[in-house]
C-alpha cells in the first residue's frame, strides 16, 4: 500500500481509478481523462497534488545557501510572494530536480518556500540537508499542508467565489507566477497545465472540506493522466522522463533557468555545465509531432537523416490537437524533420518549440 | 463491473469472438479490455488477407495510457475491418460489443469451442 492524501477517501468515492505515483496511491482519472483534459483547457478542474513535498527555508543565510543550491538565482525575486523555477543541480550539472521557489517573507528580511516532486523527497531532502552544514539555515518540511491545483481560464473566477474575502481578492490580485500567505492558507498563481490557475497549500485538516467545496460548486475532478497530457501539450518536463541526473539543464530546454550572471555566483553544477555550454554540441530536448495515426511513447527511437540518433523522452495523444506529440531528446544539428521508429515501422516526424498548446490556443 | 455478454466467446487476452450465420467469426475488444485501457485514441487493424493463426498478433490499441496487442481468438483469413473506429476510436470505449475490429473466415471453426464462455471469462478476469 501506498502513501495517502488526505483525499484518498474522498477520490475512491468519486469512482477514480487509483494508480501507484512516486509510492503514493493517487487518482489517474475519474472517467475520462480525454475529457478532464478538455474539461481544464475550457474551463477549470481541480487536481489533488497532496503528494508533493513543501519545504520552507529559513534563517539568516536562506538567501546564499539557495543560490549554491539552485542554478537559477533566488535573488532575482525582488517582490514578495514572487516565484522562480530551477533545477538542483549535481556537481556533474545532472538534475537531482526540478522545483518552484517562492519568496516568503520580504526581500530584506528572506524566507523561502520549495516545492519539490513526490518521488524525489527522500533524496531531495537529503541533498539539501547535506549542503546546508555552512549555512544559518532551517529547512521544515511542511507535511501539515494539503496542496490543490484549481487550473484553467476560469479557475481562479470560480474558486474566488468558494473562499473568505480576503483570499477571494487575494486570487483577484495575485500576479502570474506569484504566491502569498492568507492565515494558514497559502495561494499561488501557479501550475502545471498551461493555462491560468492556482495551487493552493491549505491545513491538511481542511482538506476534504474545501476539496467537497470545489466539488460541489461543479469543478470537475481531474486525475494525474491528464495532469500528464496538459504539461506535455505546454511543453513542460516531468522530472524523471524529461530529465534526471544524466541529463544537464542545457539537454533538457531548461538553459533559461540557469542564471550565469553574476558570475561570481558558485551554484553546485556551474563549473560542469560552463565546460558543456563552452564545448556545444550537447543534445536538445524539441517538441515533435507525429502527423500520421499512431501514438509517441517514452524510448522509441528518433533518427535525424545523416545526422544521428535520439529518442522520445515523453510521448502521448494530444486531446486539444487531435494527435500524438512528444518531446524528445535529439542531437544539436537537428533541424525541422526527424522519423520515430513504432513497432519496427519509421514515421516522420515534424519538430517543432517544445510548447504546443498555452492558454488554450495551439502553438505549432 | 464491467459487461460480459453471454452470447459471446472470450479470449483470456480478452478479446470477443462472435460466430455469425455465414460462418464467419467477428472480434472486438471486451468492456473489462477497454476499462482497463482508458481513452482509445488509435487503433491499428490487421489487412484484409491476411492469414492469422489463433493466438498471432492482429493489432495494436492504443489509448492515451498505453499500446496494447490485440490477437486472433481463432485461426482464419481476416476477411473485413472495421475501417469506421479510425475516425472514431472512442466508440471502442463507449460500446465495446458493437464496436469489431475485424471478421475472420476461421480456418477451423472448432477452435471456437476452445474460448471461455462468459462465466469463465468473468473468472478469468476475476483469478
Amino acid at each position: 500500500m501506498g502513501q495517502r492524501t488526505p483525499l484518498y477517501d474522498l477520490h475512491l468515492a468519486l469512482g477514480a481509478k487509483m494508480v501507484d505515483f512516486g509510492g503514493w496511491d493517487m487518482p489517474l482519472h475519474y472517467g475520462s481523462q480525454v475529457e478532464e483534459h478538455h474539461q481544464v483547457r475550457r474551463d477549470c478542474g481541480v487536481f489533488d497534488v497532496s503528494h508533493m513535498t513543501v519545504v520552507d527555508v529559513q534563517g539568516a543565510d536562506a538567501r546564499p545557501y539557495l543560490q549554491r543550491l539552485l542554478a537559477n538565482d533566488v535573488a532575482r525575486l525582488q517582490t514578495p510572494g514572487k516565484a522562480l523555477y530551477s533545477a538542483m543541480l549535481n556537481e556533474q550539472g545532472g538534475v537531482i530536480d526540478d522545483l518552484i521557489v517562492y519568496l516568503l517573507g520580504t526581500v530584506e528580511v528572506p524566507a523561502y518556500r520549495l516545492v519539490v516532486n513526490a518521488a524525489t523527497r527522500d533524496k531531495d531532502l537529503a541533498w539539501m540537508r547535506a549542503h546546508s552544514t555552512e549555512f544559518d539555515v532551517e529547512l521544515r518540511e511542511r507535511s501539515d499542508f494539503a496542496l490543490f491545483a484549481v487550473q484553467g481560464p476560469k479557475a481562479r473566477a470560480r474558486t474566488a467565489e468558494l473562499v473568505s474575502q480576503s483570499r477571494a481578492s487575494l486570487i483577484h490580485e495575485l500576479k502570474p507566477f506569484q504566491g502569498l500567505p492568507d492565515g494558514e492558507w497559502f495561494i499561488a498563481r501557479t501550475g502545471y497545465t498551461g493555462e491560468d490557475g492556482l495551487e493552493i497549500m491549505l491545513p491538511a485538516g481542511e482538506a476534504v472540506a474545501f476539496f467537497n467545496d470545489l466539488v460541489g460548486a461543479g469543478i470537475s475532478t481531474i486525475g494525474l493522466g491528464a495532469r500528464d497530457t496538459l504539461r506535455l501539450e505546454a511543453g513542460l518536463n516531468l522530472y524523471g522522463q524529461d530529465m534526471d541526473e544524466q541529463s544537464s539543464p542545457l539537454a533538457c530546454n531548461l538553459a533559461w533557468t540557469v542564471a550565469w550572471e553574476p558570475s561570481e555566483r558558485a551554484f553546485i553544477g556551474r563549473e560542469a555545465l560552463q565546460r558543456q555550454h563552452q564545448a556545444g554540441g550537447h543534445p536538445r530536448l524539441v517538441g515533435v509531432v507525429l502527423e500520421e495515426r499512431g501514438v509517441l511513447r517514452a524510448h522509441q527511437v528518433v533518427r535525424v537523416d545523416g545526422i544521428g540518433e535520439g529518442e522520445i523522452t515523453s510521448g502521448s495523444f494530444s486531446p486539444t490537437l487531435g494527435k500524438s506529440i512528444a518531446l524528445a531528446r535529439v542531437p544539436a544539428d537537428t533541424r525541422d524533420r526527424a522519423e520515430v521508429e513504432i513497432r519496427g515501422k519509421w514515421y516522420p516526424l515534424r519538430v517543432v518549440q517544445p510548447s504546443f498548446v498555452r492558454h488554450g490556443k495551439v502553438l505549432i | 463491473m464491467s459487461s460480459i455478454p453471454a452470447d459471446l466467446r472470450y479470449a483470456t487476452s480478452h478479446e470477443w469472438a462472435r460466430l455469425e450465420a455465414d460462418g464467419s467469426v467477428t472480434v472486438g475488444i471486451s468492456d473489462h479490455a477497454q476499462q482497463a485501457l482508458g481513452d482509445v485514441v488509435f487503433i491499428e487493424l490487421p489487412e484484409i488477407g491476411k492469414v492469422l493463426d489463433a493466438g498471432q498478433e492482429a493489432g495494436v490499441v492504443e489509448s492515451v495510457k498505453a499500446a496494447s496487442d490485440i490477437y486472433a481468438p481463432v485461426g482464419g483469413e481476416v476477411i473485413a475491418i472495421n475501417e469506421a473506429l479510425a475516425d472514431s476510436p472512442e466508440s471502442v470505449n463507449n460500446d465495446p460489443y458493437g464496436s469489431w475490429f475485424f471478421k475472420l473466415q476461421p480456418s477451423d471453426a472448432s477452435q471456437l469451442q476452445k474460448l471461455l464462455d462468459s462465466a469463465g471469462y468473468q473468472a478469468s478476469i476475476d483469478g
